[in-house]
């Protein structure tokens, strides 16, 4: 037997209910993608944005210089010449950024724990490298007793 | 650092995928393992097998809706997991596996299941009261037609939906398979056997869960078992078995000759760290030795009751195999570091989101949902009698 | 009211609802004003790094930097720069001994070391901002991505936390932030960049050991390096279009 219109209805209702969860879908899509989704790529462009307003902590040299031209003069003497400011000061962008950076000047680092770090020997460092035994290389005083310049450590 | 040996990575000292994520393989396994076994009867027209027909496609119901609770367990962000839906990277494996997934719970099963039933759920919604009355009318979608002209087109469409179903299925557990193997960077992952491997698992898997929920069912209702299906069904777990050993084999003897830059660290690996799992656990008492049993009752002739109790009993122990096989995947392959150097540890908890007693749980709550599908359901239908259980 | 019209009216009601509601939704996806571009020209730039394995000390400057730069957690395990301490046996190049205590973060301070015939060297490690990178292949979302210059970032509000990225990453570099449950990893200090800054990372070395390199820029000192250096990147068998060029890198170097 052939069979009849009435005998598809359950299978139309069945297709309504997958054209409903297609249009939700649809709707839910058009809800939650964000904007311009896929415009550089399949990714929303709005990370780009996102990424790169991120607070910047470390001001680089280039705005150290600009203030403190003197120090890098004397550092351009010396072997520390390409050894950025803040490898040693830390991170100092919210200083060079302050309205009033007089106000919010650094602490001077500690010899004993900065200059330590590079300059520690190690059996792995390159030979090259300048290196001493801290416990046996002027083990009482801070380094800048003899190296008093540290922008440009050699003792003159 | 506990647990770490040698030197890793410091980013890998944590392991990333957890118990959660070896349960989604061994749920969807089972759930392509349901199905295929069902189609042996709804396509191959292997008759001994169809009292499990209608169990298995319920047990796949029941399993597929599960499958994706350990990883919203596990995801960081589970409110944004609809963005897999929205916006799906196209050369993600696990975004194009949503709707692997989807198409095969809305367009396989479901829709399966309803015509196969479509005839007793109109009639339970014309006997029933109350609150059951609503469930079987909506079930039905409001349409009684049960006349033998909708039912034949129900068929027709149920016949050729199986036949879509077959390869649906191998593609919903193939491609778990291969969202692992196609990660380069894991060389444990990394091999194109890994689909083949995961797809004859999960057939074993399924398999061997139907075939003891068919005992189980048998017990409580106390009817006999009908030998023939058993008989037929353990000879298909049987053979499935010895397909994904011998690929499995094949895996490690390949790994073993050609010896690669990460052999030696694998090695170590599953000599030491995954020795108990693999190859106790795994390799013996969940492979080896249910397939010599199977392979027993296949070569000699034995007693209907020894017979049952050797498919009871290997059924069970390929149930902890394969579950073994995917901790052993998931598991082992994040206990090498990377730098093929060193190796740490997984450390398992208990009552938190990712430990073992929401694992437990999640394990428990399909037989849960199965119970209730068989209630409004029922597999057994009036073709079969019950009748006292013999000896 | 008979069947007919019954019908009739079910079915004409259901129609005027999916139509509406398609109609909306098709409303929905095609508004939506375009953003404005931003100052920085991402056509003009094609980021990467040149490490020179010669002149690391190990002092771990970047790694500190990294930290204080991008908030990361001082955490085990929380890295998006790390350094490698190898200790090279010369008869047994295979298995070299590998360290990174807390990632290199308070540097190495070795005195001695057991066995004859060694080399030693160090290897910072960072994202490697592949050009073909295997995690923004196997994101399901797009929440990695490699930007227009060649910066693989993460969107950490569509980040599902899924870890397959982690996972997919042959270098190690990415991991979970347990404050935010997503991925993070080295954004090549994208908000600096940006900004005609360099990254923290390089900025601090104090050898110059790390060098931000723009292979759009023709005056960039990093054509002189490629030019002039044997270099090689992190596992170059994997085909990832790896950006972070090194000189003297070693062949036992995981």
């Amino acid at each position: 037997m052939e069979p009849r219109p009435s005998d598809y209805r359950h299978l139309v209702r069945m297709a309504g209910l997958f054209v409903v969860g297609i249009t939700m879908f649809l709707v839910l899509r058009s809800i939650f993608v964000p904007r311009n989704y896929g415009q550089f790529g399949p990714y929303n462009p709005g990370a780009l944005q996102q990424n790169m307003d991120r607070p910047v902590k470390f001001a680089g040299q280039a705005l150290c210089v600009v203030c403190h031209s003197e120090q890098a003069d004397v550092r351009a003497q010396g072997r520390h010449v390409k050894v950025a400011c803040e490898s040693c000061h830390g991170a100092l962008a919210s200083h060079a950024q302050a309205d009033d950076p007089a106000k919010s000047k650094p602490q001077k680092p500690d010899p004993r724990k900065t200059c330590v770090i590079c300059h520690t020997a190690s059996i792995s460092k390159p030979k090259t490298f300048p290196q001493v035994d801290p416990a046996e290389h002027a083990p009482e005083g801070p380094c800048t007793a003899c190296h008093v310049q540290p922008h440009s450590p050699k003792i003159s | 650092m506990t647990g770490v040996e040698g030197f890793i990575y410091p980013n890998e000292i944590e392991l990333q995928w957890s118990l959660l994520i070896v349960l989604y393989p061994f749920i969807t396994g089972l759930v392509a393992g349901a199905f295929i076994l069902a189609s042996l009867e709804r396509v191959f027209n292997v008759q001994a097998v169809k009292p499990t027909y209608r169990l298995a496609l319920l047990t796949a119901l029941a399993f597929l809706l599960v499958a994706p609770l350990p990883l919203q367990l596990h995801l960081g962000h589970p409110e944004r997991s609809l963005e897999m839906y929205l916006t799906p990277h196209t050369t993600s494996a696990m975004a194009m596996f949503g709707f692997v997934y989807l198409w095969y719970l809305m367009v396989v099963l479901v829709l399966e299941i309803w015509l196969d039933y479509r005839k007793e759920i109109v009639l339970k919604w014309r006997a029933s009261q109350g609150w059951l009355r609503v469930v079987y009318g909506a079930m039905a979608l409001w349409s009684d037609n049960i006349g033998d002209s909708a039912l034949k087109l129900d068929d027709r469409i149920g016949k050729t939906l199986t036949v879509i179903g077959i390869p649906s299925a191998f593609l919903l557990h193939g491609y778990v398979g291969f969202i692992f193997g196609s990660i380069k960077a894991n060389p444990w992952w990394s091999t194109p056997l890994m689909p083949i491997v995961f797809l004859f698992s999960a057939i074993t898997s399924g398999i061997a869960c139907i075939l003891l929920l068919y005992f189980v069912t048998c017990w409580y209702r106390k009817v006999t078992v009908d030998m023939r299906c058993v008989d037929t069904v353990s000879k298909y777990l049987f053979y499935a078995f010895v397909v994904d050993f011998t690929l499995e084999m094949v895996d490690l003897i390949q790994r073993i000759y050609v010896s690669d830059e990460s052999f030696r660290a694998l090695d170590f690996m599953v000599k030491t760290r995954l020795f108990t799992s693999q190859i106790v656990v795994q390799i013996l008492v969940g492979t080896v030795l249910p397939i010599v049993m199977l392979g027993v009752t296949q070569l000699v002739r034995m007693k209907e009751a020894a017979r049952r109790a050797i498919y009871v009993m290997a059924g069970t122990l390929t149930l902890i195999g394969i579950f073994a096989m995917r901790w052993n995947v998931v598991i082992g392959g994040q206990l090498f570091s990377k730098s093929f150097l060193g190796y740490t540890s997984y450390k398992m908890e208990f009552a938190t989101r990712e430990g073992l007693l929401p694992s437990i749980l999640l394990m428990i709550l399909p037989f849960g949902i199965l119970w209730v599908l068989i209630r409004l359901l029922p597999p057994w239908g009036h073709d079969e009698q019950p009748q006292t259980k013999q000896a | 009211m008979n069947q007919d019209r019954r019908t009739f009216l079910g079915q004409t009601g259901t129609f005027l609802i999916l139509s509406a509601s398609a109609a909306l939704a098709w409303e929905h996806v095609l508004a939506g004003t375009p953003e404005s571009a931003p100052n920085y020209n991402t056509k003009d730039h094609w980021w990467g790094m040149a490490i020179d394995i010669e002149k690391c000390i190990g002092c771990g400057t970047c790694v500190r930097a990294c930290k204080t730069e991008n908030d990361v957690l001082l955490e085990e395990g929380n890295f998006r720069t790390w350094v490698e301490r190898y200790v090279v046996d010369t008869a047994d190049l295979e298995h070299p001994r590998v360290e990174s205590p807390n990632g290199g973060y308070a540097g190495f301070h070795e005195r001695e070391v057991t066995g004859a015939n060694l080399k030693m060297f160090f290897v910072p490690k960072l994202c490697n901002h592949c050009e073909r990178s295997p995690c923004v292949q196997v994101c399901p979302v797009g929440a990695t991505f490699e930007s227009p210059d060649g910066v693989v970032l993460v969107d950490k509000s569509y980040c599902l936390g899924c870890r397959y990225c982690v996972q997919a990453c042959p270098y190690g570099c990415r991991f979970i932030d347990r404050r935010t449950e997503t991925v993070d990893k080295c954004s090549l200090c994208y908000h600096r960049i940006t900004k005609g800054l360099t990254t923290a990372c390089c900025e601090t070395c104090p050898t110059g050991a790390r060098a931000l390199a723009d292979l759009k820029d023709p005056k960039d000192p990093i054509h002189a390096f490629l030019r002039d250096h044997k270099v090689q990147v992190l596992k170059p068998q994997m085909a990832t279009g790896s950006k972070m060029y090194y000189n003297g890198l070693d062949g036992s170097v995981r």
